[in-house]
C-alpha cells in the first residue's frame, strides 16, 4: 500500500462484508497535537472474541478460498511504523469500529493520496449501503451524508452517473484536505 | 456551490429515463479484483477509470462491479469481462491508461485486447 486511502478503501470492505448498511468513516488531522486518525465504523455482524483476538494476525482470515487475511495487519503496521497504533471494538450483533492513529510529521507515514477516489468507489459500488464521511483539518470540516442525499434523490439511485458527478464536485468544493500535503 | 437544489434537478431529471439497473439487465459485466492484493497493486485507479468511462459513453447496458480475489495476486490488477454467450476475457497487470482502448475494442465493438490479457502475459 502507498496511501492511506487505500487502507480506508481495504479495510471498509471489510464492514461492507460484515453486512453494514451504514459506514461512518472520517479522516481528522490535528494540527496542534501532529495527529492524524482515520476511523471506521459499522452496523455490520460484528465480530466474536475469539475473533478480534486473531484479527491483526496475518494469517487469520474468515475466508474459506484462502489463508491469509492482510488487510488488518498492514494498516497496523502502516500506523505503528510512525509511532500511532490501531485498535479495534467490535461486538456481535451491533457492530465493529477500527480506528488508527498516526504521527503526522513522522517520516514513515504514508500520505493519504487520492481520498476521493477511495470515496467514490464505496458510494458507487454500494448503492444500497449509507456513508456518513467526514473530513477534518482542525476546525474545517466537511461532511458527506448519503442519507441526506437518498432523502433528496427518492427512487433515483446514488450511481447515477449524475448523481455520482454532483458527489464528486461536492467533495472538490468541501473537502479540507484538497490541496493540502496530508 | 454545489447546492441540494442542483441535487433535486439532477432526480427530477432522472427519473423521466429511470431504469432499474440490476445484473440482469446489464448485457456485459467488467468486474474487477478488489481484495487487498488487488488495491496495493493499483486496482482503485483503473476501477474508477472504467466506472468513468462507461459513464462517459453512456453504455447503459454495461456494469461495472467490483470482487474479492480473484486468486491470482501476482497478476493484479485483475479485470474479468463477462458476455453472454462468450467466454470470459481476463484483463492483468491493468492500468487505467489500457481502459479506454478495452472499452472501445473489446466493450463497443467486441474486439477482446489481447495484448493485456492473461494468454499474453503467462
Amino acid at each position: 500500500m502507498k496511501e492511506l486511502s487505500l487502507n480506508l478503501l481495504d479495510v471498509a470492505q471489510n464492514s461492507l462484508s460484515a453486512g453494514a448498511d451504514l459506514v461512518e468513516i472520517s479522516v481528522t488531522a490535528d494540527t496542534a497535537d501532529d495527529r492524524l486518525e482515520i476511523s471506521i465504523k459499522d452496523n455490520g455482524c460484528g465480530m466474536s472474541s475469539e475473533q478480534l483476538k486473531a484479527v491483526t494476525d496475518p494469517f487469520f482470515t474468515t475466508r474459506t478460498t484462502r489463508k491469509i487475511g492482510l488487510g488488518i495487519p498492514l494498516f497496523k503496521l502502516a500506523a505503528e511504523q510512525t509511532g500511532g497504533g490501531l485498535s479495534i471494538d467490535s461486538e456481535q450483533g451491533v457492530g465493529t469500529q477500527t480506528k488508527a492513529w498516526f504521527t503526522i510529521s513522522s517520516i514513515d507515514r504514508m500520505p493519504l493520496g487520492d481520498l476521493k477516489g477511495t470515496v467514490d468507489i464505496l458510494i458507487r459500488m454500494n448503492p444500497n449501503v449509507d456513508f456518513l464521511y467526514t473530513e477534518r483539518v482542525d476546525e474545517k470540516i466537511m461532511e458527506l451524508d448519503t442519507r441526506q442525499f437518498r432523502e433528496i434523490l427518492g427512487d433515483v439511485p446514488l450511481d447515477n452517473p449524475e448523481v455520482m458527478d454532483w458527489i464528486g464536485g461536492y467533495y472538490d468544493e468541501n473537502s479540507p484536505f484538497l490541496n493540502t500535503n496530508y | 456551490m454545489k447546492s441540494l437544489e442542483e441535487l433535486k434537478a439532477i432526480r427530477d431529471k432522472a427519473k423521466g429515463g429511470l431504469a432499474v439497473r440490476d445484473e440482469s439487465d446489464a448485457s456485459t459485466k467488467i468486474v474487477v479484483g478488489m481484495a487487498t492484493c488487488g488495491i496495493a497493486a493499483g486496482a482503485r485507479p483503473v476501477l474508477n477509470a472504467f466506472s468513468e468511462e462507461v459513464a462517459r459513453r453512456g453504455l447503459s447496458d454495461v456494469m461495472v462491479k467490483q470482487t474479492g480475489c480473484i486468486g491470482i495476486c501476482q497478476f493484479e490488477p485483475v479485470v474479468e469481462v463477462f458476455q453472454p454467450g462468450k467466454e470470459k476475457v481476463t484483463y492483468v497487470k491493468m492500468t487505467a491508461d489500457k481502459v479506454a482502448e478495452i472499452v472501445t475494442e473489446h466493450i463497443v465493438n467486441g474486439r477482446p485486447v489481447t495484448k493485456y490479457t492473461i494468454g499474453a502475459n503467462e
